[in-house]
């Protein structure tokens, strides 16, 4: 019963890390955008947070390059499990324009990996909303570990 | 006394975009602030050897999402010169429209971030409602919210008709009076006041020295905006730049505040004076030879140096920023603050990483 409480209240309210891994900011003030009065995902009890520990969902904006390569893992690595992955933008997707830059690696699925992928560039704030949806899925059929 | 040393960032709540800054603090004094940047490095002025000087436009539109439009006026008016293209008066005008709207639009986002970063979450809410309109005029004149893409070398792709015209300064009264109503609490709350004044302080002549650019400069009082030099159709729009002589966060933030309604102010003028005619002039051959053009960004003075050789692609592109240009001072605000004030005071400078490090 107690296991059939969390899930059902995970997915009731999801919490949301944001990481700009380089992205140009389209994608970021997007993000920002949902939750603000217009769009107001936290109605669903959508809350950005800052603590990874804290966090079940992921969103990851711009391509991923040398050196916040290893903040990204990091990042990842933090989160409690089930944890969902979403990529958001053609550069967190593919690098996008920047794919053949130097200094970029390319998608954010070469680092660790993605659950949904959201494009656009910017992607629009509904696309962004219908992308944390999606991930929700991922959460409801997500097993719990045997001992809570 | 016992030093420590906190590391801030990359990923920090407050800030949207990473930077690392590692504080040496004396109890909770800082004592010294270094930072670090390479993040959001992408190495994007290199593409210039991939793409062709058109297809450039696309790719500096996207050294910054908030600010896209002037990077793209800033290369499209370098190439132009290079080319000795004429461009039409309307486009210029146009130019001027939807660059002052990226600023509107940038200024309410700061200006919502950092009411957040003091935690007045219900300010930051108000700021960001009142910017969803801009955001709504930019995707109904040109199909796109952030990188709206309209420049192309010779002018600009779209036009706006007598009905949008019509839509927008109706719109514009709209948010004018929506930013008004909330000037008494941005400029004379008391908790705000207790978090800004006096916090970050950096003097005329400091600012001067260290290259200070933008609402950073002009908060010290140093009346600098390089929209005087007339670029596009600045020159025959009537403005000033806006000034306070404080020097510390809350004198920053009155600069952003009154820049936003200043903004509006040469957008309806712009609408008014708009001339008919072509908005694109037609571009034939290739750019040849060397040019510097600045324009004013929402966060200061943008740099362009462009060098040519008569190929479809460019020898060398060379961005600067005018958050490169504001980090000196950055580090120099710090030092004897609170580390409680850190978050503040790193914000009043507007830092936008995503230029700054391309």
């Amino acid at each position: 019963m107690l296991k059939n409480l969390i899930q059902k209240s995970r997915i009731k309210s999801p919490w949301l890390l944001h990481y700009d891994c380089s992205s140009c900011n389209g994608c970021d003030i997007e993000v920002l955008a949902c939750l603000t009065p217009v769009y107001d995902i936290e109605r669903f009890g959508i809350i950005n947070v800052g603590n990874p520990k804290h966090a079940d969902i992921l969103l990851v904006t711009g391509t991923v390059n040398q050196r916040n390569k290893k903040v990204l893992v990091n990042l990842f690595d933090q989160m409690p499990h089930p944890k969902a992955v979403i990529a958001i933008g053609s550069c967190a997707l593919s690098g996008g324009i920047f794919r053949e830059a130097y200094n970029v690696v390319g998608g954010v699925d070469k680092v660790i990996p993605v659950d949904v992928y959201v494009p656009g560039c910017p992607a629009k704030p509904e696309a962004i909303i219908d992308g944390v949806v999606l991930g929700l899925e991922k959460l409801k059929t997500a097993s719990l570990p045997a001992r809570l | 006394m016992f030093k420590t040393v906190i590391p801030f960032g990359p990923q920090h709540p407050v800030l949207p975009e990473p930077i690392h800054l590692k504080l040496t603090v004396e109890d909770e004094r800082i004592t010294e602030a270094i930072p670090s940047l390479g993040f959001v490095h992408r190495g994007l002025e290199r593409l210039a050897d991939l793409r062709d000087f058109h297809q450039m436009i696309q790719v500096v539109e996207r050294v910054c999402g908030i600010c896209s439009m002037i990077h793209a006026v800033c290369y499209c008016q370098g190439i132009e010169e290079l080319m000795a293209v004429e461009v039409p008066p309307r486009a210029k005008f146009l130019r001027v429209i939807w660059s002052e709207l990226h600023r509107i639009h940038s200024h309410l986002l700061w200006l919502g971030l950092f009411a957040d970063s003091f935690g007045f979450e219900s300010l930051f809410m108000q700021f960001w409602r009142i910017r969803e309109k801009i955001m709504d005029i930019n995707e109904a004149t040109t199909g796109n919210r952030v990188i709206i893409s309209v420049n192309v070398v010779g002018g600009v792709r779209r036009d706006l008709s007598h009905a949008q015209i019509k839509w927008v300064l109706s719109e514009l009264q709209m948010i004018e009076q929506d930013i008004k109503r909330l000037e008494n609490t941005m400029l004379s709350d008391y908790t705000i006041k207790k978090r800004t004044v006096g916090k970050g302080l950096l003097t005329a002549p400091q600012a001067s020295e260290l290259g200070a650019v933008g609402p950073t400069l002009r908060g010290s009082g140093v009346a600098q905006d390089i929209r005087q030099t007339g670029y596009a159709a600045y020159g025959e729009l009537d403005f000033e730049p806006v000034v306070e002589t404080d020097g510390d966060c809350y004198a920053r933030c009155k600069v952003r505040f009154r820049e936003t309604l200043a903004s509006i102010d040469l957008i309806l003028q712009a609408i008014a004076n708009l001339p008919a005619g072509e908005t694109r002039q037609k571009v034939k051959g290739r750019p040849e030879g060397e040019t510097v053009t600045r324009v004013e960004q929402p966060r200061g003075e943008l740099l362009y140096y462009i060098k040519a050789n008569g190929n479809k692609n460019l020898e060398r592109l060379r961005i600067r920023t005018p958050t490169f240009a504001n980090i000196p001072a950055l580090l120099t605000m710090l030092p004897g603050m609170w580390l409680s004030d850190v978050p503040v005071i790193v914000l009043s400078i507007d830092p936008c990483i995503s230029c700054t490090e391309r």
